[in-house]
C-alpha cells in the first residue's frame, strides 16, 4: 500500500493513539503522523505539512471539526486529502452537516477497528 | 419509542425505561473499544470508587453522567484501550477514562429518539480521590446502573435535571 501522511485531530490524546493504532491494523503504510488537539491546531500543522488522510473529531474546544473542515478548500497541504469525521456526534444532522462541509466519511464513537478499516481504505484507492 | 420531552413529561417512573438502554450504552462501548464485556457485580468489593468521569448534558435533556471505578480499574481500561500493558499507562488513564464517559453518553443520546439532535455533550471532566460528595440543586431522578469490570465495580449514574 501507499504511503501515507495522515492528521488526526481529537482533544483526547488517547483517541488520537487508537486511531493511529487503527489504521497501522488496517495496514496503511503512515509515513508521516500529524496530531492536533483541535481545529485551530489543525490549521497549524497544515500550514507547513502536506497531508493525504485527516481523521478528525467534532466536540473540541477552541475550533471544533465542522469549522475546521470548512476551511479546509483554503488549504493548499489539504488538497486532495479525504476528511473522514469521527466522533459521539451521531445524529443526522450531524453526519449531514459534516459531509456538506466536505467530509467523505463519518464514523460513530465507539468504533471498532474494521470500520476504520472500512471507512479508511476505499478512501486511498485500496480494496478493503 | 417516546421523544424525551414526551417521557420527562410523564414523570420520574418513566425514566426508568432508560436504565437499559443506558446499561446497553456503556457494554457497547466496553465491547467495543475495549474489547472485553462487563458481568453483573459479585457482592462487595474492596476496591475503592476512587475516580469518577462527568459529562453534561443540554439541550432537550439536562444532567450529568458520571462513572466511577479504582484508579486500579481505570488504569487497567486505558491499557486495555492503547493496547498497552497496565504498567506503561500513566498520564493518559484520566484521559482514557474521560473518554469512556464520552462514548458512554453519546451512545446513550444517541439510542433515545430526539435526543442525537437536540442534546449537547460537555467536554469529560475527571475527578480522582473519593473524599468528596456531589450535590445536586435539583430534586429529580437518578438513573444508577452497577456492573463489573473485570474484579472491580464500576457504577454509571445518569443524574437527570430536566
Amino acid at each position: 500500500m501507499n504511503s501515507t501522511r495522515v492528521l488526526i485531530v481529537d482533544d483526547s490524546s488517547v483517541m488520537r493513539k487508537i486511531l493511529e493504532r487503527s489504521l497501522r491494523q488496517a495496514g496503511v503504510e503512515l509515513t508521516s503522523v500529524f496530531q492536533a488537539g483541535n481545529g485551530a491546531e489543525a490549521l497549524a500543522v497544515l500550514a507547513d505539512n502536506q497531508v493525504d488522510l485527516i481523521l478528525c473529531d467534532i466536540n473540541m474546544p477552541v475550533m471544533d471539526g465542522l469549522e475546521f473542515v470548512k476551511q479546509l478548500p483554503g488549504v493548499e497541504n489539504a488538497k486532495g486529502a479525504p476528511v473522514i469525521m469521527i466522533t459521539t456526534e451521531g445524529s443526522e444532522s450531524h453526519v449531514v452537516q459534516a459531509l456538506s462541509a466536505g467530509a467523505k466519511g463519518y464514523i460513530r464513537k465507539p468504533f471498532t477497528p474494521e470500520q476504520v478499516k472500512d471507512h479508511v481504505l476505499p478512501l486511498l484507492g485500496v480494496k478493503a | 419509542m417516546k421523544t424525551p420531552t414526551e417521557v420527562l413529561a410523564e414523570g420520574p417512573s418513566v425514566h426508568e425505561g432508560w436504565i437499559s438502554v443506558l446499561e446497553v450504552a456503556v457494554r457497547e462501548v466496553f465491547e467495543l473499544m475495549l474489547g472485553c464485556r462487563l458481568t453483573a457485580p459479585e457482592g462487595s468489593s474492596e476496591e475503592p470508587l476512587d475516580i469518577t468521569a462527568m459529562v453534561g448534558l443540554a439541550g432537550q435533556l439536562c444532567g450529568v453522567m458520571s462513572i466511577q471505578c479504582s484508579t486500579k480499574s481505570s488504569t487497567v481500561m486505558a491499557s486495555k484501550m492503547l493496547g498497552l500493558e497496565p504498567e506503561q499507562i500513566d498520564a493518559e488513564m484520566c484521559d482514557a477514562f474521560g473518554e469512556i464517559c464520552n462514548m458512554v453518553a453519546g451512545n446513550f443520546k444517541n439510542k433515545i429518539a430526539g435526543l442525537g439532535e437536540g442534546c449537547m455533550l460537555s467536554v469529560p471532566t475527571v475527578i480522582t480521590g473519593n473524599n468528596y460528595s456531589l450535590h445536586s440543586l435539583t430534586d429529580t431522578p437518578v438513573l444508577e446502573v452497577r456492573l463489573q469490570f473485570e474484579r472491580g465495580p464500576l457504577v454509571i449514574s445518569l443524574q437527570i435535571h430536566n
